[in-house]
């Protein structure tokens, strides 16, 4: 039973980690490598509102949230402007961008035991026989929730419509007035935006690191392959892949092997289909 | 564009040297050959005057740069044929834990470890990478990223090899200077061996499968096995070059697996140029010193190498070489608009 409970939140983290990248990518085929940094540099901004500037920790994450959405955005104007298009200079230069905010937070010394969020709600209750925080429940209905409101966002509004419109064709988008890069860039801001709230809610279960943030980057890669990158069932069903794997994996063959899940995952699915399960807009491509 | 801007122009001519073709050349007096020369003789002279001159602090550099510039060699001997890798620290770690463990449990010295980890490392790496050889760019980049950080977090976890503490006292080389002969006769061999096969019939189809992997597919060509085997040469490069590193230091860690070794080879390419070698080559020598000149500033110096490589996409995105080659073999003047 407490391979059931702890599975699904560790699967709902996973896909908390994920839904920003994937969104990113989604949209505007913009593999954002700074996703992890971007996470862990809203706890920090986060915790140092509150510990600096004095905010109540409500007010200091949602102010986090917007300036971690204004950094993508500027991000975008700023660096990946000029290299639109070409795939590998943007991965290369999210990449870099993220190791730097991760390296400049290092350097800070932004790492210790006095660095972490507070929880919302403490305490916690039994579900059936197993013992579960309040905090991690509540990680399971931000997941839960955030999920259909970015579902209901992408169908029922007009800046979401626009975001699909540019995902499926964006010449065709382009012809119907939705601007490329103003549509681009609203995506990365998006993005950041999800890290950063995701950051909000899962970072108070425990100590923040600045290699959080690789780690970070790592599963949420993972989950995108393993579900493929575009598509949303992909990332969900992803995320519960590795997550139960992990979950199932620390139970029976011990806590060290948890690692090796997500690898074993990518490893299996590249080789049985290259382009993820649930992933078929560039199938084809893909496979050569 | 405004009438009057086009008076004048920048008009840019070719070398008279130049005959036909690139690779053909009218050679007429030792001026010519010696321009000819210049460039190919100047790294060689150079960096083996440098490794019998240099002692102490600055030989280690120039094994350092040698090293980095072994795996971007590598890094661009894969980008060749389309493979993208931001995990070159993959090859590195395995041919430093090769050698490391045939080292420390075997105890076979180093004559032996370090063409069996060179040979074996480019064998692992091939092997460990080829179920993912059918993805292209982003999606084989995101792979090579990961395998290192989960390489280092499984013997982080699980304690095979040494763990977290690494392995000391190695066997070193016999000689104090051995090192930096080795590394840089290696590095040497593999930026003029990669400029030839490049433009070998083998590297040309290389080349094709980078430009259009399909055309070459529809040539009755198996491209998953040439770009095994293109994995199999710059994984063994790698592997040497991590090898050699273990000797040197006498110690191996998990650190062989820190992202150093796979930002500083991307960036010493972004910064000198991709597809030339000499430019990857190039970005490396430029890169390491300047480095080893910034070491005071400890862990900030990944950021400043994240900072040049975003620069240097930016600013210079044709890279270092290849404008200076331009400068080299081309006059430029003004000449009147048309």
């Amino acid at each position: 039973m407490s391979l059931l409970v702890y599975g699904l939140i560790n699967s709902v983290i996973l896909a908390l980690y994920t839904v920003g990248f994937s969104l990113t990518y989604g949209i505007s085929g913009l593999a954002n490598f700074a996703h992890g940094s971007l996470y862990i540099l809203s706890g920090f901004a986060a915790w140092s509102f509150m510990n600096v500037v004095g905010l109540p920790f409500f007010l200091a994450a949602i102010l986090s949230v917007f300036i971690i959405a204004g950094l993508g955005f500027l991000l975008y104007w700023s660096l990946l402007l000029r290299l639109r298009g070409v795939a590998l200079a943007e991965l290369i230069v999210t990449f870099a961008a993220g190791v730097t905010i991760l390296e400049l937070l290092t350097w800070r010394g932004f790492y210790g035991i006095r660095y972490s969020l507070p929880v919302f709600l403490r305490g916690g209750l039994e579900i059936f026989g197993v013992g579960v925080d309040y905090q991690r429940l509540f990680v399971l209905c931000t997941g839960v929730v955030l999920v259909v409101l970015l579902w209901l966002f992408v169908h029922h509004t007009k800046i979401g419509l626009a975001f699909r419109a540019m995902a499926q064709n964006e010449r065709t988008a382009l012809s119907v007035g939705i601007e490329s890069d103003w549509i681009g860039s609203l995506s990365l801001a998006f993005g950041s935006a999800l890290a950063a709230l995701s950051a909000m809610v899962v970072l108070p279960l425990g100590m923040m690191e600045s290699t959080i943030g690789y780690e970070v980057l790592i599963y949420a890669l993972a989950v995108a392959i393993v579900g493929g990158l575009e598509s949303t069932p992909g990332m969900i069903a992803g995320s519960f892949i590795i997550g139960f794997g992990q979950v199932a994996a620390a139970k029976y063959i011990g806590p060290k092997w948890m690692i090796i899940v997500p690898l074993a995952a990518i490893v299996l699915v590249l080789v049985i289909k290259p382009s993820g399960i649930f992933g078929k807009y560039k199938e084809l491509e893909e496979r050569v | 564009m405004a009438k009057e801007s086009l008076k004048y122009r920048k008009k840019r001519l070719d070398r008279g040297i130049k005959a036909r073709a690139d690779t053909i050349f009218a050679v007429a007096s030792y001026r010519d050959i010696f321009y000819l020369l210049m460039p190919r003789a100047l790294p060689v002279v150079g960096l083996l005057i440098l490794s019998f001159i240099l002692e102490g602090y600055w030989g280690k550099v120039l094994v350092y740069a040698c090293m980095y510039g072994l795996l971007a060699l590598s890094w661009d001997f894969m980008a060749s044929c389309g493979l993208f890798s931001l995990g070159q620290s993959l090859f590195f770690g395995i041919g430093a834990y090769l050698a490391g463990a045939m080292n420390h449990y075997l105890y076979l010295p180093p004559a032996i470890t370090l063409p069996a980890a060179t040979i074996a490392g480019g064998l692992i790496c091939a092997a460990l990478l080829s179920p993912v050889i059918r993805l292209k760019g982003v999606y084989f980049a995101m792979v090579t990223l990961m395998l290192p950080i989960l390489l280092m977090k499984m013997i982080e976890t699980t304690g095979v090899l040494g763990g977290t503490h690494g392995i000391s006292s190695l066997s070193p080389f016999s000689n104090e200077n051995l090192a930096a002969y080795l590394a840089v006769v290696g590095f040497l061999l593999c930026l003029f061996g990669f400029r030839r096969i490049i433009n070998s019939d083998y590297g040309l189809v290389l080349v094709a499968i980078r430009d259009d992997d399909r055309a070459v597919m529809s040539g009755a060509i198996n491209i998953y096995w040439r770009k095994t085997q293109a994995l199999f040469v710059s994984g063994a490069v790698g592997a040497f070059a991590g090898a050699l590193m273990t000797h040197h230091y006498q110690f191996l860690g998990m650190s062989v697996f820190a992202l150093d070794y796979s930002i500083l080879p991307v960036a010493a390419v972004a910064l000198g140029g991709q597809g030339s070698f000499a430019g990857a080559a190039l970005g490396s020598l430029i890169l390491v010193p300047l480095s080893e000149t910034l070491r005071a500033l400890g862990g900030l110096r990944i950021a400043i190498y994240c900072g040049i490589l975003i620069g240097s996409i930016i600013a210079l995105p044709e890279g270092i070489f290849h404008y200076l080659a331009r400068k080299y073999h081309q006059f430029e003047r003004m000449v009147e608009g048309n």
